[in-house]
C-alpha cells in the first residue's frame, strides 16, 4: 500500500497494471487461475498529518523548516558552544516557548483531525460475509466486500450496485456533497445479478482508481454452473460513489471496488498544504533585510575589533591582559568567534518574540470571529468556526472571491412564487385559504378583483399537474398513504404536504407544489397514466401519451395526453423566448408583460400553452415520434424536428415564476464584496441558464453588463472547428474586454459610470479544452488570453465544474500575475478541493454535509456573514498584524541600535549595553503585552463604518501596510530613535558625576538610562498610534511601564544568590536619585516622540477633513448601495437568454 | 437543562467579545496640540535656562598630570625606571572655589568597558567567601593565581588594575604648605560600600589572617588588608578608592571621585591663593596612550558640570514653542478654509 501511495505520489504509474480485478464476495471463481486476493488499499480516510508516534520528530522538524525557528537554534547553539557575552538561556529559553506552543497548537489540531477521522472510518456499516451480514466498522472494508446500504446513508466506498430493493433494479442517489447537485440520480444494477446475490459468483475487472467522478469502465464476469461466463459491460450509471447518498429505496447491496484513499472522493481532495499568509512572506522578507542588517553589523564590529587591535597597545592592555590558552588560539578562528559572538550579542534585532505574539494573536484573535454573534445563526445554533487561525489577516487582503452556486449563493429551494393565467396575476400568498390566494390581483393591469375564468383557470393547473416528468416519493414507513389520499378531507392537506416529490429538476417539484397549492393536487404516475386530484377532490386520470422531453437547446417540453373523455392535449412549457413564437401572437402581449416583470425581479419564468390534437393530427405526431425513436442515424435530430412539428400553434395560457431563493442577503453581499474591490467568479456544477439566473438575481451581472460566453453552445458552427472557433472568440473578447477597454485604476473593478461591464461565461468542457487543448503549445497562449479576459470582467461565471477543475481554476488565478489572494467559498464537497486550493478557504455549515466545514480555513453559517468576516474582521485582523509586524521590527531596531554603537566605545569588546535580564525580558515582559493587547483590540475605524464603506476595504489593498515604504518609515524611525537613545545619554556622561553628592555613574548606569528612555518611547509610541482604547489598553500599557520600573526596582534591590554578578545591584533607584537622569529621560522620550506627534499634528488639516468626510461618505456609500439595490430591481430586464428554462 | 446548552452554543453576548467594549478615542485636535505644544515648550525653556545658568555657576579645574610634556612637572615620572616617583602640580585660584569642593581622578584612552575586562572578577570573593579565596572563578584569569600558582585575591583584572596613584593637596600661604584635608569616605555608592561588598571575616581575631593562604594582586604595592591600616572601616574590600574602582566607568574616557574637601578651614571651599598637589605617580598610562588627569570641582542639585542637558532643553522648548505658532497659522488658515467649504 505504501509503494502504491508513493507511485501516486511520483506520479509513476509504469509499475502499475490499467485494471484491476475484484472477485465479489472474495469467492474464486472456477474458471480463473487460482484465486489471488490481491492487495488493495483498505477504506480508511486519514486527512490527519501526524501519530502519537512521528508527531514529536516530524512536528520539529516542520517547525525548524521555518527560518525564524532554525536562525534561533542557531544562536542557541552557538551560545552553548562559543564564550559569547550572554548566556544560552537568554536566546533558549524563548526558542523553547515558541516550539512549546506551536507543537502544542499543531498538536490539538490534528488531534481534532483525527477525531473527525476516526467519525466516518468507526461508521458501522453491513457486509455481507458468508451468507450472513456482519456489522463492520467502514474503515474495515475491502475491496470485494459486499456492502449493505440503506435509505439516507452514504455509501462508505464506491461500490458496482448489485442489487435494490425497488423493483425495476434501480436506486435513487444524491451527490449533493458530491457535485453539488442535489437531484436524484438513477443507477442501475448489473443485469442477470440482482437475484441471489449468495450464489453469485463473478470478477469484476475495472480500470484504476481515476478522479473523474463521471466516468468508469470496466466489465463483469459472471460465472454460473456449468455456463459459458456472462459478460456485462459496467459504466458510471452502475457505480456508487462513496460521499452520495442514497435515497427512496429502501437497501441496496454492492460489492466494493475502490475504498478509502483510491475512492474517487478521496482522489477528488487535494493534498492539505500549509497555507501560508502574505504576511508571514512580507515577514520573511523583513527578516531577510534585518537579517542582512545584522550580519553587517557583525562583520562591521569584527572588522573594526581588529583594525583597533591592531594599533599599538591597545589589543592586550597591561590591564586587561588574555590567558594563555586565548593567545595560543588562531586568528582566523578568533575572528570567526569574535564575529559570532556580535552575531549573538545583536540577535536580538530579529525579534524572537514576534513569532510568538504573531501566533498568540492569531490564536486570540480568532476568537473573536468564533464569539461573533452577528455570525450565530438561529437556524442550526451554531456561529462561526475557526479551522485555522493562521489567516486572520488574509481576509482583510482577498482579491478573487470563488463562490460555490448551489447552496452558497441559493438555497437551492426553489418556490413557487405567482403565476399569470390568462394576463390575470395569481399571487400566492399563504396556503392557508385557497379564496384569498386568489385575491391578489394584477396591480398592473388595474383590474381589482377580476380573475380569468375558472375555466382557463383550471386548464392552467391541469397543464402545471402533468406537464412534468416529477415522480412521487414512496412514502417510506407510511404505506398507507397512498390509499389514505381518498380519504377524508381534513387530513388531507397535512398529508400533502408531506408528499414528497422527486424531479431532475427542482424546478419541477415547485411548480407541481404551486398547483398543488391552488387545489390541483398531482398522485402519481402509474402504468402510464397520470391521476389528478382536483378541486373537488375528484381524481382525474390521464393517459400518458409521450413526453417530449426537455434539452437545453429547444428550452421547453411537452407531454401529450389523452383524457378520460377521449380528448388528445398537448401541454408545453418552457422558455418565454421558444413559446411566444409557437402561439398566437395576440395571446402573447397579455402575458409577456409578466413574464418580463417577473424576470426582472429575478425569478425563473417558465410559460405554459397548450393544444388540443385532432385524431389526426395525433396520429402523424405518434408515428413520427415512434419513427424517430426508432431512426438509428440522426436520432436526436428526426426527435428534434417532430418536436418542433408538434409544438406549433398552440395557445398560450398562462406564465410561472419560481425563486430558487438567494440566500439571504446574497445580491447585498456581493455587492459589498465587488465594492471591496473583490472580483467574484462563480464556479459551479450546475447548468449555464441556471447558474447564470443567479447571476443576475446577485447583481453580479447587471442590466448593462455584456456577457462574453464561451461554452459548448458558442463552440458549435459550421465553419470551423471547435478548437478554431474556441481561439477566435477569445480573440474577439480579448479584443473588447482588454484592448478596447479604457485603463482602468488599480483596484477599481466596478466603477458606476458608464464604462462597459463585461460578464464571461465558461462551462466545464470548454475549459478542459481550453487548458489542454490538442496542442500543447497554445495551453499558455490561451490561458494568459483567458485570464487578461477575466480580468477585466466584473464578474465571471464557470459553470458545469467538475470539482477538480475549480480548483484548476483558483490555482490558475492564484499563479497569475501579481498572485493574487484568493477566496473560495462552497458548503459541498464538491467545493472542497477548491477550499483547499484558494488561499482562504471558507466553507458554508450547509445542508450538503459537513465536508466543506472541516476542509474550511473558516466556516460560517451563512453566506451573508462574508461581508463582515471580510470587510470587518478582514480588515482589522490586517491592519493589526502589520501594525504589530512592523512595530516588533521597529521597536528591536532601536532596542540593538544603541547596543551596536556602544561598540565603538568599548573597544568593539562585544560588551552588552543593558543587563543581561533587560535583554531577555525586554521582548517577553516589557514590551509585549501592550502591542499584543493592540493587535487584538484594535479598531482604527469602527466596525459600522467598515461594515457601510465597503470601498475602505481598498485602502489596505495589495499588502498596503507592509510594503516596502512603511517598512523604510518605521526603519528610519527605529534608527532615528535608537541615534538619540544613545547619543543623548553619551553627552550626559561626558561627566559622569551625575549626583548632587558627586558620585559617579558606571556602565550600567548608562544602559540602565537608555534602557529606561527606550522602554517608555516604544510603549509611548504605541499609545500614540493607538485609536481605540479600551480598559485593557490601558492598563496594559500603563501596566506596562509601572511593571518596568516596579522590576527594575526589584532586580535591582535585592542581591540574587543565583547570580554571579550583582551588577545592576541598586544601579535603577540610584538612577532615580539622579535629577539630571530623570531630565534627560524626559527630554529624549519627548524628542523621539517629536516626529510622530508632528506626523499626526501635519496630517491634521486633512483630519478635520477627512474626519467629517468619514460620515458622510458612509452616507453616499449608504445611499449607493441604496440606489444599486434599487435601481437593479426597477430597471434591470432581462436579455432573453437569461431567463432560465425549468 | 436544554436551554443551558443552547446558551452555551450561542456566543456570549458580552461588550468584550463583540470587540463592542467602551473605548476612547483620542483625537490630537488642534485645540490640544498646539496648547499642549506651548505649554511643554515654555515648561522646557524654563528648565532649560535653569539648568544652564546652573551649569554655568559650576566650578571646574582640570589639570593633566600624566607628564608626556618634557616641561611638565611628572615628566621624570614616567620612565619607566622610576619605581617610586613623586612630582608636585602647581595651581592657583583667583577666586574662592565654592565649596563643598569635589577631587576627581581622570584616565581617558581607558578601558574599563572591556567585556573580558568587565567580567573579570570573583563577586562570591568580594562578598567576603573566604571558600572562594582559594579556588577564583574562572573569569579572573589571567590574574586569578600568581607564578607560583597561588590564588591572588581580590582576583580579576579589574581589581588587578585598581588605580593607585595617590595625591596630597598642600596650600602655599606665605611659602608655607598648609595641607588640605581629603576626606575619603562617602565617595562610593551608599549601597556598595553597606551590602554589596563584605570583608571576610577575622580570623582568631586578625583580620589579616582571613586571606591566609592568598598573595596580593600582582600590580599592587600592598596587600588587600593593607590598603588602610588606620580605619578598619576603610580597609580590605571595603575600601572606599577600592569600591570606587571596581564600579566600572562607562566610557573609555572617565573621571572617578577620589575624595571630598569637607573638612577644618576648608568647608566653604577652597579659598584664592596658591596650592600644591604632590602626585604619587605609580600608575602607568602611556603604555596604550592613556591620560591621567586631577579635576577639582563643586556639584549643583544637578550633578557635575554638563552643558549638554541645559542646551538640549532650552532648543527642545524653542523649538516647540515656535511649532506651535507655526501650527497656530496653519489651523487658522485651515480653518477658515474649512470654513469656507462649508
Amino acid at each position: 500500500m505504501l509503494r502504491r501511495r508513493l507511485n501516486r505520489l511520483c506520479g509513476g504509474d509504469e509499475n502499475r497494471v490499467d485494471s484491476r480485478t475484484i472477485y465479489v464476495g472474495h469467492r474464486p471463481c472456477p474458471d480463473t487461475e487460482a484465486f489471488i486476493p490481491s492487495k488493495f488499499c483498505d477504506n480508511r480516510i486519514v486527512s490527519s498529518k501526524y501519530t502519537v508516534w512521528n508527531f514529536l520528530p516530524k512536528n520539529l522538524f516542520e517547525q525548524f523548516r521555518r527560518i525564524a525557528n532554525f536562525y534561533f537554534l542557531i544562536i542557541f547553539l552557538v551560545q552553548v558552544i562559543v564564550d559569547t557575552p550572554t548566556s544560552p538561556v537568554t536566546s533558549g529559553l524563548p526558542l523553547f516557548f515558541v516550539i512549546t506552543v506551536t507543537a502544542i497548537k499543531q498538536g490539538y489540531e490534528d488531534c481534532l483531525r483525527h477525531k473527525a477521522d476516526n467519525e466516518v472510518n468507526k461508521y458501522l456499516v453491513t457486509v455481507l460475509e458468508d451468507d450472513r451480514s456482519v456489522k463492520k466498522e467502514s474503515e474495515k472494508i475491502k475491496v470485494g466486500d459486499v456492502v449493505e446500504v440503506v435509505e439516507d446513508e452514504t455509501f462508505p466506498c464506491d461500490l458496482i450496485l448489485l442489487e435494490s430493493s425497488r423493483e425495476d433494479g434501480t436506486c435513487f442517489v444524491t451527490t449533493a456533497s458530491l457535485d453539488g447537485e442535489s437531484n436524484h440520480k438513477t443507477h442501475y444494477t448489473v443485469q442477470d445479478t440482482e437475484k441471489d446475490l449468495q450464489a453469485l459468483t463473478a470478477t469484476i475487472e475495472c480500470e484504476q482508481p481515476q478522479p473523474d467522478l463521471y466516468k468508469f469502465v470496466g466489465r463483469m464476469h459472471i460465472y454460473k454452473a456449468e455456463q459459458e461466463p456472462a459478460v456485462r459491460s459496467l459504466g458510471p450509471e452502475n457505480l456508487l460513489l462513496k460521499g452520495a447518498t442514497l435515497k427512496n429505496t429502501k437497501k441496496i447491496y454492492g460489492v466494493a471496488v475502490y475504498t478509502g484513499m483510491e475512492t474517487k472522493m478521496a482522489l477528488n481532495y487535494q493534498g492539505k498544504s500549509q497555507k501560508r499568509s502574505a504576511v508571514e512572506k512580507s515577514i520573511n522578507a523583513f527578516l531577510l533585510v534585518y537579517l542582512c542588517i545584522l550580519i553587517s553589523k557583525a562583520v562591521v564590529c569584527t572588522t573594526l575589533k581588529y583594525v583597533w587591535q591592531s594599533k599599538e597597545g591597545q589589543d592586550e592592555p597591561w590591564y586587561n591582559q588574555k590567558t594563555q590558552k586565548e593567545k595560543d588560539t588562531n586568528m582566523y578562528l578568533k575572528m570567526f568567534t569574535d564575529f559570532l559572538s556580535f552575531m549573538v550579542l545583536f540577535n536580538f534585532i530579529i525579534p524572537v518574540s514576534m513569532y510568538v505574539t504573531v501566533e498568540m494573536q492569531k490564536f486570540l484573535g480568532s476568537f473573536f470571529i468564533t464569539w461573533d454573534k452577528d455570525f450565530f445563526d438561529s437556524e442550526i445554533e451554531e456561529g462561526a468556526l475557526v479551522n485555522t487561525s493562521d489567516l486572520n489577516e488574509e481576509l482583510g487582503q482577498v482579491e478573487y472571491v470563488f463562490t460555490d452556486k448551489t447552496g452558497t449563493l441559493t438555497q437551492n429551494n426553489m418556490e413557487f412564487i405567482e403565476c399569470c393565467i390568462d394576463g390575470f396575476q395569481y399571487k400566492h400568498r399563504d396556503t392557508q385559504s385557497e379564496v384569498d390566494g386568489f385575491t391578489m390581483t394584477d396591480g398592473v393591469m388595474n383590474k381589482l378583483h377580476q380573475k380569468a375564468g375558472q375555466e382557463k383557470e383550471e386548464l392552467f393547473l391541469r397543464a402545471l399537474c402533468l406537464c412534468h416528468t416529477v415522480q412521487v416519493k414512496e412514502p417510506g414507513s407510511k404505506e398507507a398513504l397512498t390509499d389514505q389520499v381518498d380519504g377524508i378531507d381534513g387530513i388531507l392537506p397535512q398529508l400533502e404536504e408531506e408528499r414528497g416529490f422527486i424531479a431532475s429538476s427542482p424546478d419541477e417539484i415547485a411548480l407541481v407544489k404551486g398547483a398543488m397549492k391552488y387545489g390541483f393536487t398531482f398522485l402519481g404516475l402509474e402504468s402510464k397514466s397520470m391521476k389528478i386530484k382536483n378541486r373537488e377532490n375528484n381524481i382525474e386520470e390521464y393517459k400518458l401519451l409521450h413526453v417530449l422531453n426537455f434539452d437545453p437547446v429547444r428550452r421547453r417540453m411537452s407531454v401529450i395526453v389523452q383524457t378520460k373523455s377521449g380528448e388528445t392535449l398537448l401541454f408545453c412549457k418552457g422558455a418565454d423566448s421558444s413559446i411566444f413564437p409557437r402561439v398566437k401572437p395576440e395571446e402573447v402581449d397579455r402575458i409577456r408583460m409578466h413574464v418580463e416583470r417577473n424576470a426582472t425581479e429575478g425569478y425563473r419564468t417558465l410559460c405554459v400553452a397548450f393544444k388540443q390534437l385532432s385524431a389526426e393530427e395525433y396520429a402523424m405526431a405518434d408515428k413520427g415520434l415512434s419513427d424517430a425513436r426508432l431512426a438509428l442515424q440522426d436520432r436526436e435530430e428526426k426527435l428534434i424536428a417532430v418536436y418542433n412539428q408538434v409544438e406549433t400553434g398552440m395557445s398560450l395560457i398562462g406564465a410561472t415564476a419560481v425563486e430558487d431563493r438567494l440566500q439571504e442577503e446574497a445580491a447585498e453581499t456581493m455587492e459589498a464584496l465587488q465594492g471591496a474591490g473583490m472580483k467574484v467568479w462563480v464556479l459551479t456544477g450546475d447548468k449555464m441558464e441556471t447558474a447564470k439566473s443567479t447571476c443576475y438575481a446577485c447583481r453580479l451581472f447587471q442590466r448593462g453588463t455584456e456577457l462574453l460566453e464561451l461554452t459548448v453552445r458558442t463552440l458549435e458552427d459550421e465553419r470551423l472547428k471547435r478548437q478554431e472557433k474556441l481561439y477566435e472568440l477569445l480573440q474577439e473578447y480579448h479584443r473588447k474586454a482588454v484592448q478596447d477597454a479604457p485603463p482602468v485604476k488599480a483596484g477599481v473593478t466596478r466603477s458606476w459610470s458608464a464604462n462597459q461591464d463585461y460578464g464571461f461565461i465558461i462551462d466545464g468542457a470548454t475549459l478542459s479544452l481550453l487548458m489542454n487543448p490538442p496542442l500543447e503549445a497554445d495551453a499558455s497562449q490561451y490561458k494568459s488570453l483567458f485570464l487578461q479576459i477575466c480580468q477585466n470582467c466584473t464578474a465571471v461565471l464557470c459553470c458545469r465544474m467538475a470539482p477538480l477543475q475549480k480548483a484548476q481554476i483558483v490555482k490558475m488565478v492564484k499563479n497569475s500575475k501579481g498572485s493574487p489572494i484568493t477566496l473560495s467559498i462552497g458548503d459541498g464537497a464538491n467545493d472542497v478541493s477548491m477550499i483547499l486550493e484558494a488561499h482562504v478557504g471558507i466553507g458554508i455549515k450547509g445542508k450538503e454535509g459537513r465536508q466543506a466545514v472541516r476542509n474550511s480555513d473558516y466556516a460560517i453559517p451563512k453566506l451573508k456573514h462574508l461581508k463582515k468576516l471580510l470587510l470587518a474582521h478582514g480588515h482589522l485582523y490586517y491592519v493589526r498584524i502589520a501594525h504589530l509586524v512592523q512595530y516588533f521590527f521597529y521597536k528591536n531596531l532601536c532596542f540593538i541600535l544603541p547596543q551596536f554603537l556602544y561598540q565603538f566605545f568599548c573597544g568593539c569588546s562585544q560588551q552588552p549595553l543593558y543587563d543581561a535580564a533587560y535583554l531577555t525580558m525586554y521582548n517577553i515582559c516589557f514590551t509585549s503585552m501592550p502591542i499584543l493587547a493592540y493587535s487584538l483590540l484594535e479598531q482604527h475605524i469602527d466596525i459600522e463604518i467598515l461594515l457601510d464603506n465597503a470601498a475602505l476595504y481598498r485602502e489596505i489593498a495589495n499588502n498596503a501596510m507592509l510594503r516596502w515604504r512603511p517598512f523604510l518609515y518605521w526603519t528610519v524611525l527605529g534608527i532615528f530613535q535608537g541615534l538619540l537613545f544613545f547619543f543623548g545619554v553619551r553627552f550626559l556622561f561626558s561627566n559622569p558625576a551625575l549626583q548632587d553628592n558627586g558620585q559617579v555613574f558606571g556602565n550600567w548606569s548608562y544602559g540602565t538610562i537608555v534602557f529606561t528612555v527606550l522602554v517608555f518611547t516604544v510603549t509611548l509610541k504605541l499609545a500614540l498610534d493607538t485609536r481605540h482604547w479600551t480598559w485593557i489598553n490601558h492598563f496594559v500599557i500603563w501596566g506596562s511601564l509601572a511593571f518596568y520600573v516596579f522590576f527594575s526596582f526589584f532586580w535591582g534591590g535585592i542581591i540574587w544568590p543565583f547570580l554571579k554578578q550583582q551588577r545592576l545591584y541598586f544601579v535603577f533607584a540610584n538612577m532615580l536619585s539622579s535629577v539630571s537622569a530623570w531630565l534627560v529621560i524626559i527630554i529624549l522620550i519627548l524628542l523621539s516622540l517629536l516626529p510622530e506627534i508632528l506626523l499626526v499634528v501635519l496630517r491634521k488639516p486633512r483630519g478635520p477633513h477627512s474626519r467629517q468626510k468619514k460620515p458622510s461618505q458612509s452616507n453616499v456609500g449608504g445611499n449607493q448601495s441604496s440606489q444599486s439595490s434599487a435601481r437593479p430591481l426597477l430597471m434591470r430586464t432581462f436579455s432573453d437568454e437569461s431567463n432560465p428554462v425549468i | 437543562m436544554k436551554n443551558e446548552e443552547e446558551a452555551s452554543e450561542r456566543p456570549d453576548n458580552t461588550a468584550f467579545t463583540q470587540q463592542q467594549l467602551p473605548a476612547w478615542q483620542p483625537v490630537l485636535s488642534a485645540g490640544i496640540i498646539i496648547p499642549g505644544f506651548l505649554i511643554i515648550g515654555l515648561a522646557f525653556l524654563g528648565i532649560g535656562i535653569a539648568l544652564f545658568l546652573t551649569s554655568q555657576t559650576i566650578q571646574v579645574l582640570e589639570m593633566d598630570y600624566t607628564g608626556v610634556e618634557k616641561d611638565s612637572p611628572c615628566f621624570r615620572c614616567t620612565s619607566p625606571s622610576n619605581q617610586t616617583c613623586t612630582c608636585e602640580v602647581t595651581f592657583s585660584l583667583s577666586t574662592l572655589f565654592t565649596g563643598p569642593v569635589f577631587f576627581y581622578y581622570g584616565l581617558s584612552n581607558y578601558f574599563q568597558n572591556f567585556r573580558k575586562y568587565g567580567v573579570s572578577k570573583d563577586d562570591y570573593q568580594l562578598t567576603g567567601d573566604t571558600q572562594y579565596f582559594k579556588s577564583p572563578r574562572d573569569v579572573c584569569f589571567p590574574y586569578a593565581h600568581d607564578s607560583k600558582n597561588n590564588p591572588i585575591v581580590p582576583c580579576g583584572a579589574i581589581a588587578s588594575s585598581m588605580f593607585n596613584d595617590t595625591f596630597e593637596l598642600y596650600q602655599i600661604i606665605n611659602g608655607t604648605k598648609k595641607k588640605v584635608p581629603l576626606d575619603g569616605k562617602g565617595i562610593s555608592w551608599w549601597t556598595d560600600y553597606n551590602i554589596k561588598y563584605r570583608n571576610p571575616l577575622p580570623v582568631n581575631g586578625s583580620f589579616a589572617s582571613a586571606f591566609d593562604g592568598t598573595v596580593k594582586p600582582i600590580n599592587w604595592p600592598k596587600a588587600a588588608y593593607e590598603l588602610d591600616l588606620t580605619d578598619p572601616n576603610n580597609n580590605g574590600f571595603l575600601n572606599q578608592d577600592f569600591l570606587v574602582w571596581m564600579r566600572r566607568a562607562a566610557l573609555p574616557q572617565f573621571r572617578k571621585l577620589y575624595r571630598r574637601i569637607t573638612e577644618g578651614d576648608y568647608a566653604t571651599g577652597l579659598p584664592a591663593g596658591n596650592y600644591s598637589l604632590t602626585v604619587y605617580y605609580n600608575y602607568p598610562v602611556l603604555s596604550f596612550d592613556g591620560r591621567k588627569k586631577v579635576v577639582f570641582s563643586n556639584v549643583s542639585w544637578m550633578g557635575g558640570k554638563n552643558d549638554f542637558l541645559g542646551i538640549a532643553y532650552l532648543v527642545v522648548g524653542s523649538l516647540c514653542v515656535v511649532m506651535s505658532v507655526v501650527m497656530l497659522i496653519v489651523y487658522a488658515k485651515f480653518k477658515f478654509s474649512d470654513d469656507d467649504d462649508a
